[in-house]
């Protein structure tokens, strides 16, 4: 990265003050929040015109283990914040290690998720063919965990691009960047899990 | 910043950061291929969408033919389908935004006084998958011809070429009911979305941040307000068109229940998740062209626009108001007499905002001076003819009306009076008042006068009688009609008239070519104009401005030229460092083959086509790595010294 585009990176020039990467990162989420909004909704709608679906969701959800997890990505949350502000500060060394934990704790959440969606699959042969629940609650779940892995593969990339010496504390607007992405997975993961785990037991 | 302030105009080949030589071509195809100056993605956004503008309407034609006369027997029942599905979706996808988002590119950095977009290469990763989706889409006429030589015969050999209507209403578009047609509509308009969703963003951030110093918000051109208002609508209703698409690629591919309605899907979901795209997209096409009339309104009136703050706060408005209206497409659902009513009443309030712009644009025109350049015709004709089409709307707006005009010919003349009288007027309009800065060259005679006529003539001789078609029960999308009906004469009148604005499109076409090959030079303002794109060279370098400009009114160039001294226009001292000018890059292009391959082989994979699987993984490799190679490539650079005498 030359310098000249370093100096623009951190809003100097820039209109509104606001960096262009982060304003770009802002627009993507409010984006973001219309496809899980019809995510959710599709499966909230097909919950109240179905309420009694041939496999009751209470049967099935372990919420034990989906509290866990859930407290698992929170904490990843906090991480995230931790490294943010490390990088700010220009700590590579805490960057790292607060980035190192961020991923472990995004990759026990994507393994819960595995062992669930296997877990419903083989013991109660809920799948994605399963009534409309079946198709709303794996797309719905399906496409937070791909997020979830896109924001792993993010930070992992950053992780790597800092230990070649190419991600610096110049480039500290980019982790900042990613932390928005990956307080936004985390906050609709909190929506998720409310709206569809946590209902269900009312 | 380090570079030596000697090298005028030089251009350092550099590394990249993997280590890769970065294209610096300035000529030639490689230029064309990995640029990412905004003017040159502009004039291949326009002339793609150019392109597939005439594809349309060349399937248009062939299905007035068809229905010229009764029982005719011209095309099947089968083509026909898959035309008009062609021609909605090409018109509105193909034709229609990609020569906005031309505008968009060639204009927003000019007005805003930037040297670019605020993410070139962005900028040029929606080009390219922009022409991917349209190629899959496309590319299905190609697998069409190969299945009746007998070399391609896919699983379930109904159509290849999508014959669900541009809606695509499921479940006629799930598995049981449709061919591949499907498929390569379901990744095409999805590849597109992408393309979309990332130029808008790419937009917002532009004309949020790169304003030139004083460019405050309310200075901003009136055009650049409705591409910003455009973009939010365009990154708001595109997700639900995403997530209904992917839902229904789901039910075609892994057997979901979405829209299965013998495992409880409901097909009204589909409707309900289309139309909340497929509204606010009405505006995404309408808004922008409402922005080229407010900026040719004002040159020619030789007036400033009349209520500029109105005219941006109506469009926002529109823009709000636009998300609350998409079950007027549903009222014959029987949504329930409440909900109807609401969207009856938003969708009359919709008609405010937008009757608040007409009064505008007749305000501007009242008291100036008016030239009736050829610009000027368009626009004119655009306010009355968009009117004529907002007034059948307002019949629409009332559900019991509603319920009668229902896939009618009615409803056809009145979306068909917004799109050709209101969105293809402006954005001819358009390219005849911006040509000659885009190109250097002047287009001059008669020609575009003759063409602007046989325009407006040929939409009304075509569309009006339609609305009388509609009444009397004519319904839409159907192969052919009776000789009892009676509804052969009125026909026959509207194919003529088809013809007749084939011909005046024809015209157009030929004027541009005219203009580009003999064109005498237009110079830098030929129009007198207010905004900052003429004070640039016509055509512009490719720095734009060889100092930022400082905007110190709301239409600064004409107070520059015509006002107080105070307005005067003032540049930003030049720093010695030079102009930072983003580099090119072969990384777009290469993710949007990645998408082409990835649409064309999954939708192959859908009709059973071996090894087609692997293929698509294949695609989403290509665009993974082109990701990547992107990113560590890093954005670049390089300075440019434009020489003191150059400057204006």
């Amino acid at each position: 990265m030359s310098e000249a585009s370093v100096a623009v990176s951190h809003g100097d020039g820039s209109s509104t003050g606001i960096d262009n990467k982060k304003l770009m990162m802002w627009l993507f989420l409010g984006s973001d929040c219309m496809f899980f909004g019809t995510l959710i909704s599709t499966h909230l709608i097909y919950r109240k015109l179905y309420p009694n679906p041939e496999v009751s969701p209470t049967e099935i959800f372990s919420i034990d283990l989906t509290t866990a997890s859930s407290f698992i990505l929170l904490m990843s949350s906090f991480l995230m914040a931790l490294a943010v502000s490390a990088m700010h500060k220009g700590e590579m060394k805490s960057y790292r290690r607060m980035t190192w934990g961020v991923i472990l704790f995004g990759l026990i959440f994507l393994g819960f998720q595995v062992y669930e969606f296997n877990h419903f699959i083989h013991h109660y042969d809920f799948t994605i063919q399963s009534g409309t629940m079946g198709s709303t609650f794996y797309l719905m779940t399906g496409t937070h965990g791909c997020h979830v892995a896109i924001g792993v593969l993010i930070l992992l990339s950053q992780l790597i691009a800092s230990y070649k010496g190419k991600l610096t504390t110049a480039n500290s607007m980019d982790v900042e960047v990613a932390g928005l992405y990956w307080h936004f997975v985390d906050i609709v993961w909190i929506i998720i899990f409310s709206a569809v785990y946590l209902v269900e037991y009312l | 910043m380090s570079q030596s302030t000697a090298e005028s105009h030089t251009l350092v080949a550099e590394k990249s950061g993997i280590g890769l030589t970065r294209p610096d071509h300035r000529s030639g195809w490689v230029d064309w291929l990995t640029t990412v100056d905004h003017k040159k993605i502009a004039v291949m956004y326009a002339l793609a969408g150019l392109f597939f503008f005439v594809v349309g309407g060349i399937e248009v034609l062939v299905l007035r033919i068809q229905l010229s006369a009764p029982e005719m027997n011209f095309i099947s029942p089968q083509t026909y389908n898959q035309l008009f599905t062609m021609h909605g979706t090409t018109m509105i996808f193909l034709g229609a935004m990609p020569i906005i988002a031309g505008f968009f590119n060639f204009l927003v950095p000019l007005q805003i006084g930037a040297r670019d977009v605020a993410f070139p290469r962005l900028n040029a990763f929606s080009l390219w998958v922009f022409m991917a989706g349209a190629i899959v889409l496309n590319i299905s006429w190609l697998f069409q011809l190969l299945q009746v030589m007998g070399i391609f015969n896919p699983e379930g050999g109904k159509d290849i070429v999508p014959a669900i209507g541009w809606f695509g209403y499921a479940p006629l578009s799930a598995g049981e009911y449709s061919g591949i047609g499907s498929d390569f509509w379901i990744f095409g308009l999805q590849i597109l979305g992408v393309a979309s969703i990332a130029a808008s963003l790419n937009f917002i951030v532009t004309i949020l941040n790169m304003r030139a110093p004083g460019m405050t918000m309310m200075r901003l051109p009136v055009f650049t307000w409705m591409t910003l208002i455009t973009s939010f609508l365009i990154i708001f209703a595109f997700p639900a068109l995403t997530i209904a698409l992917l839902e229904l690629m789901f039910d075609r591919m892994f057997g979901t229940n979405f829209f299965r309605v013998s495992e409880g899907g409901q097909p009204i979901l589909w409707q309900h998740l289309f139309w909340i795209f497929g509204h606010p997209e009405v505006y995404i096409l309408i808004l922008p062209a409402m922005g080229v009339i407010s900026e040719i309104l004002p040159a020619f009136s030789r007036k400033p626009l009349f209520g500029y703050p109105i005219i941006v706060f109506s469009g926002a408005v529109i823009g709000f108001l636009g998300f609350a209206v998409w079950s007027h497409h549903m009222f014959t659902t029987g949504l329930g007499d409440i909900a109807t009513a609401a969207f009856s009443l938003l969708t009359m309030a919709i008609a405010v905002p937008t009757g608040v712009k007409i009064f505008n644009w007749v305000g501007t025109l009242w008291g100036g001076r008016i030239k009736f350049t050829v610009p000027m015709v368009y626009a004119v004709g655009f306010i009355w003819m968009f009117m004529m089409g907002g007034f059948s709307g307002i019949m629409h707006s009332a559900a019991p009306a509603d319920s009668q005009q229902q896939d009618t010919y009615f409803v056809v003349a009145h979306f068909h009076y917004v799109i050709i009288g209101g969105i293809v007027m402006a954005l001819f309009g358009g390219i005849y008042f911006w040509l000659p800065k885009l190109t250097g060259k002047m287009w001059e005679g008669k020609l575009g006068y003759w063409a602007v006529g046989f325009v407006v003539v040929g939409l009304n001789v075509t569309f009006f009688p339609m609305h009388f078609l509609g009444l009397f029960g004519m319904p839409r999308r159907t192969h052919t009609y009776l000789a009892e009906t009676g509804f052969g004469p009125l026909n026959m009148l509207v194919t003529i008239g088809a013809f007749i604005l084939a011909f005046g499109l024809l015209m157009v076409i030929i004027d541009m070519i005219k203009t580009l090959r003999s064109g005498k030079p237009a110079g830098q303002d030929p129009w007198d104009a207010r905004t900052l794109e003429w004070i640039t060279t016509s055509p512009p370098q490719v720095h734009n401005f060889d100092k930022t400009p400082i905007v110190k009114a709301r239409d600064a160039f004409w107070y520059d030229k015509h006002g107080d001294a105070k307005y005067k226009m003032e540049y930003e001292p030049d720093d010695g460092h030079g102009i930072h000018m983003p580099s090119q890059s072969w990384f777009p292009l290469m993710t949007g083959i990645g998408m082409m391959i990835m649409g064309i082989s999954l939708s192959l994979y859908s009709g059973g086509v071996p090894f087609m699987g692997y293929l698509g993984i294949g695609g989403i490799v290509v665009v993974t790595v082109g990701v990547y190679l992107w990113l560590f490539e890093g954005p670049g650079g390089y300075h440019l010294h434009p020489e003191s005498e150059e400057s204006k």
